[in-house]
């Protein structure tokens, strides 16, 4: 059942093969091409995590000190402080990743932000115990070496110093040496961070090019020959979408130039080139469209078979 | 004019609305959680899910809008995440990792942990024989930093003011050493140098006895042993222990990355991780009690049988908890 999809393959066509795109067959059979979180993303994402954490203990920080002065150092007070200070710390090191990863999001704040979740590479569940795992990991990639960076005993350190940015580096690396950016964390629980944007749905190009023309209709009678609608493919389709949807004025005219030239499209008297490429778009894409029906799927302009 | 509209128009014009549907009750859902939805609209968002997941093929084979498509790729995948994720809330999870994964994994970890244990008495041991015959052993087995004036050529007053003080500093100094040093550290290094196929977790083990045996040394010899030992012992018997777990939490997986066996090396390593995860996560919560127990409750009992009641109860509490047969077997789940 799950290789219903391959029976369709040849009528398809392969999907734009990435480099950060990874199969996931759901149990229904369709395959959603999960793309991975590039290693760029993933140290942002930290980042923003690591600051929000340091937000937390600088105000943390500030409680406590505000805590003692108000105290005025009596007895044993202080140290009180500082101790509940110290286990504040440390909850907040070991519980703010796991708890945002528990739920339902599987993403920190940092991942969300950037459209990020962590999920299972087997695509099942992500387990708790997988969350436990790839956190407990952190614990030695990044705070355990920053701890023997920080706390300076004696002179012979220089070597533990050196040792620590060794190991800290091999950790902080490790992502760009697989083929997945796997993190040690992720490795050894079998998790993977991918993307999970979320996207609005957008109005068709199609339909509003279709609304606007009759508008455009005094411009001129766009009708294009069998011809001049060959010359492009799905590439050139999809990128003409993009610039009708910006709609700058000077890749309108560039892009509407340049096609003019290639398909051999002389100007109308009154004619813009917005309703140039409104009407050039629709016609195209409803020629590929309806080939796209036949089982012929043409890739971009250099796509000559028949 | 009807034959200009596109095929693929008509086909979302068709289909929009639930696509919308879905991805409302999904924000929904994510906003809060899977509670925040109605019965009527739970029952629906799987329904919803295949009809999209559908629309999605037909769009893929169809249609050449670039938008459309990426659309339906990232609302189905939101929506399978959903419908096959996990649906229970943090703290529900957190509440089976206390009352069945991490015994579960104590218990699956049984072997390695007595490996440990015997490592750790086997150094305790040798050290505190050598340091019994030379006190000079003493210092190549005990870095300085735990030292404190606790060394063989301190007098038996001294030695005994280090057992029984009441100073509150040392609360202080205690906890911090607690956090960011050595009894985190030690439990830290033994799980991760695991990977290099257990023989530092082992060496860690060993060395982590030495210590301890080197420290009793010291006071026995100067007729302070039993006192000690409830010094000790009060915060030790949780310390110990948990070091021990990270130290067989370190030796499944480099066991795993040995011997992988009929897996491939990577799925064995991965299997292997995430009970010594889980290992790990209740070592963190182990020592967080031994610091607890450092830090405050020795300061504050100074009288020696107490600190041994203590330690007993700790022990008995620890071991019945997890080795204790559970009397409802719920299989961890694995996806």
């Amino acid at each position: 059942m799950a290789k219903a999809p391959e029976a369709w393959a040849p009528v398809i066509g392969p999907p734009a093969e990435s480099r950060f795109e990874r199969e996931l067959v759901t149990p229904e059979g369709v395959d959603l091409r999960l793309r991975l979180a590039e290693a760029s993303e993933r140290a942002a994402a930290f980042l923003l995590d690591a600051a929000i954490m340091v937000g937390i203990l600088v105000v943390l920080t500030a409680v406590a000190i505000g805590a003692m002065i108000g105290a005025g150092g009596k007895g044993g007070t202080p140290q009180i402080i500082m101790v509940i200070w110290l286990l504040g710390f440390f909850l907040l090191r070991n519980a703010y990743f796991i708890l945002f990863e528990l739920t339902p999001k599987a993403a920190t704040p940092g991942k969300r932000a950037l459209g990020l979740r962590v999920a299972a590479r087997n695509g099942g569940r992500l387990t708790a115990d997988a969350i436990f795992a790839r956190n407990a990991m952190r614990e030695l990639e990044v705070f355990l070496p920053l701890s023997f960076l920080v706390s300076h005993t004696n002179q012979v350190d220089a070597w533990l110093d050196l040792l620590g940015i060794v190991w800290c580096s091999i950790f902080i690396f490790f992502p760009l040496f697989n083929r997945d950016r796997l993190r040690v964390g992720d490795l050894v629980a079998g998790t993977w961070v991918v993307k999970a944007p979320r996207r609005a749905l957008m109005a068709d190009v199609a339909e509003t090019a279709f609304a606007s023309k009759a508008a455009f209709a005094a411009q001129g009678d766009f009708a294009f020959s069998q011809a001049q609608l060959d010359a492009y493919g799905t590439k050139e389709l999809q990128v003409l979408e993009d610039v009708l949807r910006r709609t700058e004025v000077r890749t309108v005219t560039a892009v509407a130039d340049r096609i003019r030239g290639k398909i051999g499209w002389t100007r109308g008297p009154i004619e813009s080139d917005y309703a140039f490429l409104d009407a050039y778009y629709l016609a195209l894409r409803a020629r590929l469209e309806s080939r796209l029906l036949f089982g012929r799927r043409r890739r971009d302009k250099y796509d000559t078979a028949p | 004019m009807a034959e200009l509209r596109l095929k693929s128009f008509r086909f979302r014009a068709e289909r929009e609305a639930d696509w919308l549907r879905l991805d409302a009750l999904l924000s929904k859902a994510e906003a809060r959680s899977a509670a925040a939805l109605s019965d009527d609209e739970l029952l629906a968002v799987p329904v919803l899910y295949r009809s999209s997941l559908s629309s999605l093929s037909v769009a893929r084979a169809t249609s050449l809008d670039r938008a459309l498509i990426d659309y339906l790729e990232s609302l189905c995948t939101r929506a399978y995440f959903f419908v096959y994720g996990t649906r229970s809330s943090a703290l529900e999870r957190i509440g089976g990792f206390f009352a069945r994964d991490w015994p579960a994994a104590a218990k699956a970890a049984w072997r390695e942990t007595l490996v440990c244990a015997i490592l750790t008495v086997l150094g305790a041991v040798a050290a505190y024989v050598l340091v019994m015959h030379d006190p000079e052993w003493f210092y190549a087995f005990v870095p300085q930093g735990l030292v404190e004036g606790r060394g063989p050529d301190a007098s038996t007053a001294a030695l005994r003011a280090t057992l029984f003080d009441s100073q509150h500093n040392q609360l202080l100094s205690v906890m911090a050493t607690f956090l960011f040093t050595h009894n985190a550290g030690v439990a830290l290094l033994a799980f991760a140098l695991g990977f290099a196929f257990c023989l530092p977790s082992a060496l860690l083990m060993v060395d982590n006895g030495c210590v301890l045996g080197a420290f009793l040394a010291v006071f026995v010899h100067h007729g302070l042993g039993v006192e000690v030992g409830g010094w000790l012992m009060i915060h030790g018997v949780t310390e110990l222990f948990a070091t021990m777990l990270a130290g067989a939490a370190g030796f499944r997986i480099g066991t795993a990355l040995a011997f992988p066996g009929e897996l491939t090396r990577m799925e064995s390593v991965s299997q292997a991780g995430r009970s010594a995860a889980v290992l790990m996560g209740g070592v963190m919560v182990m020592l967080f009690c031994a610091g607890i127990l450092e830090g405050v409750g020795r300061q504050l009992i100074q009288v020696t049988w107490v600190r041994y009641a203590i330690a007993v109860s700790s022990g008995v509490i620890w071991i019945t908890y997890l080795y204790a047969p559970r009397a409802t077997k719920v299989a961890v789940s694995h996806g």
